[in-house]
């Protein structure tokens, strides 16, 4: 299929249109704002809804409304914006609503900077919101998949019913690449009749609430909850591998979203200079791929996780090791992307620790 | 055609100088060529007026990040931008300058120098718009590695909605590239 430029916000909106979105609500932040401007011009070409609220409190709540009315459904934002959304992202988890929520990663903390930055991966993957939250967090590497993952989004979503979570960056946002414009999905837009808001009339009302007072009624519903997040940890779980055939690998270095492209040339230097180094990337952040990074672990693999923030998948890559390897960090931050130059220095320098 | 090497470029002038879509065609035509590319645009606090400039990144292999730090070629298209971005070019990389707004001489002596005038060649072509064509002309004949008339094809693609602008920006991609040409 003939490739197309396009930037990463466009391509993210075309995809979910193309997955289905029927009402997308949202407030400008940069570097997201190209994602409401291409829905404002599309949604109504195509007699959908485009909303732009008066905030990003509000914005999450009418999410809230349509995603309960069974309708698929979408916002975006950068992270300050995403940080006001989270009441609403429990609320809508408590809830059981699918939606897609796609966070175009700025540098911070607070008002922060607009460059690119990876700083908001415990946020996503952690629960930034309150109670026992979990999503499926994917992060794309490339517009092509800001593009592929926007459009498959809903039909996770709808699967667990709770929402999923983009997790980007200011670079795969702003930046223009080759994309294949894959065609638009084929849904039932009824498929969420048992237990959405559709009209009562001759059935008994449904309910939408994340409201259980009897704390015994709480627990089993958490319960419930927790045995969705189980199976999504069974069965979602995403990663990318690429240069692991070796037995006896010099060193894996783990990096998702952007900072895994450098990764990538970085591998090959590495290999042109005669050490056999791998790069495997989580593409779902949670679920994360513990499993697989274990597997290098057992075998004592050396590992260079590399991130734009100061250390924060790097938590979760070390519970995975549980101590059976070195695991070294870098990272780089503010908006700035490290060169594969620098990943190839920092790895020579892991090799030294562990006499190699 | 010149054998390639990987392009990491800066396209920088003054905001409505064309210089993002300068760098567009330029990663438009290496991808329908068969290149990885990527192009970056400076976004935020920009104002209108201000300065403007796009990263393009051309490369046999996937590319890496998009963000160009340390350029082999730099398309100035005013002094502002000479000014911001000489020193960043990698030692024998390619300085393309817009001579007819920037008065003062590059200081780097390690540098492939393609001064062209071409504010003034869009003008005698009959458009001031067209000095982001003349500058990619330039940018063509001094890497050498693109054939100019699949750039004029995706001049016609680009301006595919404005055609009556077609024959134009061709024209002052032809002259950008004729007057890159007298330079040796």
């Amino acid at each position: 299929m003939e490739k197309v430029m396009m930037k990463g916000n466009e391509a993210l909106a075309e995809g979910a249109l193309r997955g289905g979105c029927q009402c997308y609500f949202g407030y400008p932040i940069t570097p997201q704002s190209e994602v409401a401007e291409y829905m404002s011009r599309r949604m109504p070409e195509l007699g959908r809804v485009f909303l732009q609220t008066e905030s990003e409190v509000a914005t999450i709540n009418y999410l809230y409304g349509a995603a309960g009315a069974g309708v698929r459904c979408m916002t975006t934002s950068s992270s300050p914006g995403i940080s006001l959304m989270q009441e609403g992202i429990s609320y809508l988890i408590g809830a059981e609503l699918p939606c897609l929520i796609a966070n175009v990663v700025r540098g911070g903390p607070g008002l922060g900077n607009i460059q690119p930055a990876q700083a908001d991966y415990w946020q996503a993957t952690k629960g930034g919101t309150h109670g026992d939250c979990r999503m499926i967090v994917l992060a794309p590497n490339s517009v092509q998949e800001m593009f592929d993952f926007a459009r498959d989004a809903f039909d996770l979503a709808e699967k667990y019913r709770n929402p999923v979570f983009i997790l980007a960056d200011g670079a795969l946002g702003q930046m223009m690449e080759p994309v294949e414009l894959k065609p638009f999905l084929e849904f039932d837009p009824h498929k969420n009749d048992s237990w959405a808001t559709t009209g009562a009339k001759n059935r008994e009302p449904h309910v939408i609430t994340s409201i259980h007072l009897e704390p015994e009624e709480m627990e089993e519903f958490n319960r419930h909850l927790q045995a969705k997040y189980l199976l999504m940890e069974k069965e979602e779980v995403r990663w990318e591998e690429y240069q692991t055939n070796e037995d006896d690998l010099d060193i894996l270095i783990v990096a998702y979203g952007i900072a895994s492209r450098v990764c990538r040339n970085a591998v090959d230097d590495l290999r042109a200079s005669g050490i056999k180094a791998g790069l495997l990337r989580p593409i779902t952040l949670w679920p994360f791929p513990k499993a697989e990074i274990r597997r290098f672990a057992d075998r004592k693999i050396p590992i260079l996780v590399v991130e734009l923030n100061m250390g924060q998948m790097l938590e979760d890559v070390l519970l995975a090791v549980e101590g059976k390897t070195l695991v070294d960090f870098y990272g780089r931050y503010a908006g700035i992307i490290p060169s594969a130059d620098e990943v190839v220095r920092k790895a020579f320098d892991t090799l030294k620790k562990v006499g190699k | 055609m010149s054998e390639f090497v990987t392009q990491e470029i800066i396209s920088a002038g003054m905001g409505g100088q064309g210089v993002l879509k300068a760098g567009l065609l330029i990663a438009e035509t290496s991808m329908k060529e068969g290149y990885n590319v990527s192009w970056i645009p400076s976004y935020g606090p920009e104002m209108r007026g201000g300065t403007a400039n796009c990263k393009v990144v051309v490369s046999k292999r996937p590319v890496g990040s998009p963000i160009v730090t340390s350029p082999n070629v730099l398309l100035a298209f005013n002094r502002p931008s000479l000014e911001k971005f000489e020193q960043s070019l990698k030692p024998g990389g390619i300085l393309i300058y817009n001579k007819s707004l920037i008065e003062i001489e590059p200081k780097r002596t390690d540098l492939k120098l393609v001064p062209i005038k071409a504010t003034e060649i869009a003008d005698e072509l009959g458009n001031t718009k067209a000095t982001n064509m003349v500058m990619v002309g330039a940018y063509v004949k001094a890497t050498g590695y693109l054939n100019p008339e699949k750039v004029k094809e995706e001049i016609k693609h680009m301006f595919a909605s404005k055609p009556q602008f077609v024959e134009l920006n061709i024209k002052a991609f032809e002259a950008g590239y004729e007057a890159a040409e007298e330079i040796k």
